[in-house]
């Protein structure tokens, strides 16, 4: 049996749905739900490069690329928030980010 | 039977059996290293869809970087982890329904879609595999997306600076070399002499 492209994109939304799943159930812990988004943006990187490869288009793996360079940023600022954000409460609980009330 | 069908089951396999291990493990530093797997196997996935730059970029920022950079978090916090499983099983059935149904939606829509993908406009850079893949990406990155490469840079770069400013923290507890001030001193200010009278003392 030979993969084709639904292969690739079924792996793909087996891992975005693990992704919402992380995010779901980790409500005492943000750093899970950090790396449940860094699971999720995978997941949108191989749906690109699959269609890339499908479509024999070099503009899909372009934009993964910039996907890939936005979730580094992503996950650099979401950490220094987060220690700054032990460092004052002494926790990373979901349930004790209410410093601003909203 | 064909040896690339049974190399793509194996990595999907493995990515999605440590993707589950992410997120239900018990301890955060094993969720890390759980992810670093399914980062390794998704490269390995990307390899087989041709994309072998992205394939070691891949390997490179992320578990060379952003993993090792989350270890180091988990490993500076110091986190009470009975805590962080409380409200653990409450969750898993309403998310448990609403991932299952989000799951369904998505493979019933590759399903009846997928069958028939094709566009009708003509690829804007078409692939050449006559060139390697990271030569192909260069000829495009710096030419018709040079612009967006750009733009990526400067996301880095703001990124960066903003790590920096949130996590620097200014101690007061701990006294500091200022070179202003010491070059600001004078000897006249700082120097005092004193006539020491013999038997007696300053």
């Amino acid at each position: 049996m030979a993969i084709t492209i639904n292969h690739y994109l079924i792996v793909a939304a087996i891992l975005f749905t693990l992704g919402i799943f992380g995010i779901f159930l980790n409500r005492k812990n943000v750093i899970i739900i950090l790396m449940s988004i860094e699971l999720m943006l995978l997941a949108v990187n191989i749906n690109f490069i699959a269609f890339s490869t499908q479509f024999g288009d070099l503009v899909g793996q372009v934009f993964a690329l910039l996907v890939l360079t936005v979730a580094a940023a992503e996950a650099a600022v979401g950490l220094a928030i987060l220690v700054v954000f032990f460092r004052n409460r002494g926790s990373i609980s979901v349930d004790d980010i209410n410093l601003m009330k909203g | 039977m064909a040896i690339l069908p049974l190399v793509f089951y194996i990595l999907a396999i493995v990515t999605i059996t440590s993707a589950v291990m992410v997120v239900t493990s018990r301890n955060p530093v094993y969720a890390v290293l759980f992810l670093i797997l399914t980062f390794f196997n998704a490269a390995g996935l990307f390899l087989l869809m041709n994309a072998e730059f992205l394939a070691m970029i891949l390997l490179i920022i992320y578990i060379g970087a952003v993993a090792v950079l989350f270890l180091f978090v988990v490993m500076m916090l110091n986190i009470n982890l009975v805590v962080l499983r409380q409200g653990f099983t409450s969750y898993l059935p309403i998310g448990g329904m609403i991932v299952l149904a989000l799951l369904a939606e998505i493979i019933m829509v590759i399903g009846l879609g997928g069958t028939e993908l094709k566009v009708t406009a003509a690829a804007t850079s078409p692939i050449s595999y006559q060139i390697t893949n990271a030569e192909a990406i260069g000829r495009v990155i710096y030419t018709d997306y040079v612009l967006a490469f750009h733009t990526a840079g400067i996301v880095l770069l703001v990124s960066m600076i903003g790590a920096i400013v949130l996590a620097l923290r200014q101690r007061t507890d701990v006294k500091r070399q200022s070179i202003n001030k010491q070059n600001i001193r004078l000897p006249e200010e700082v120097v005092e002499l004193v006539k020491v009278t013999r038997g007696r003392g300053v």
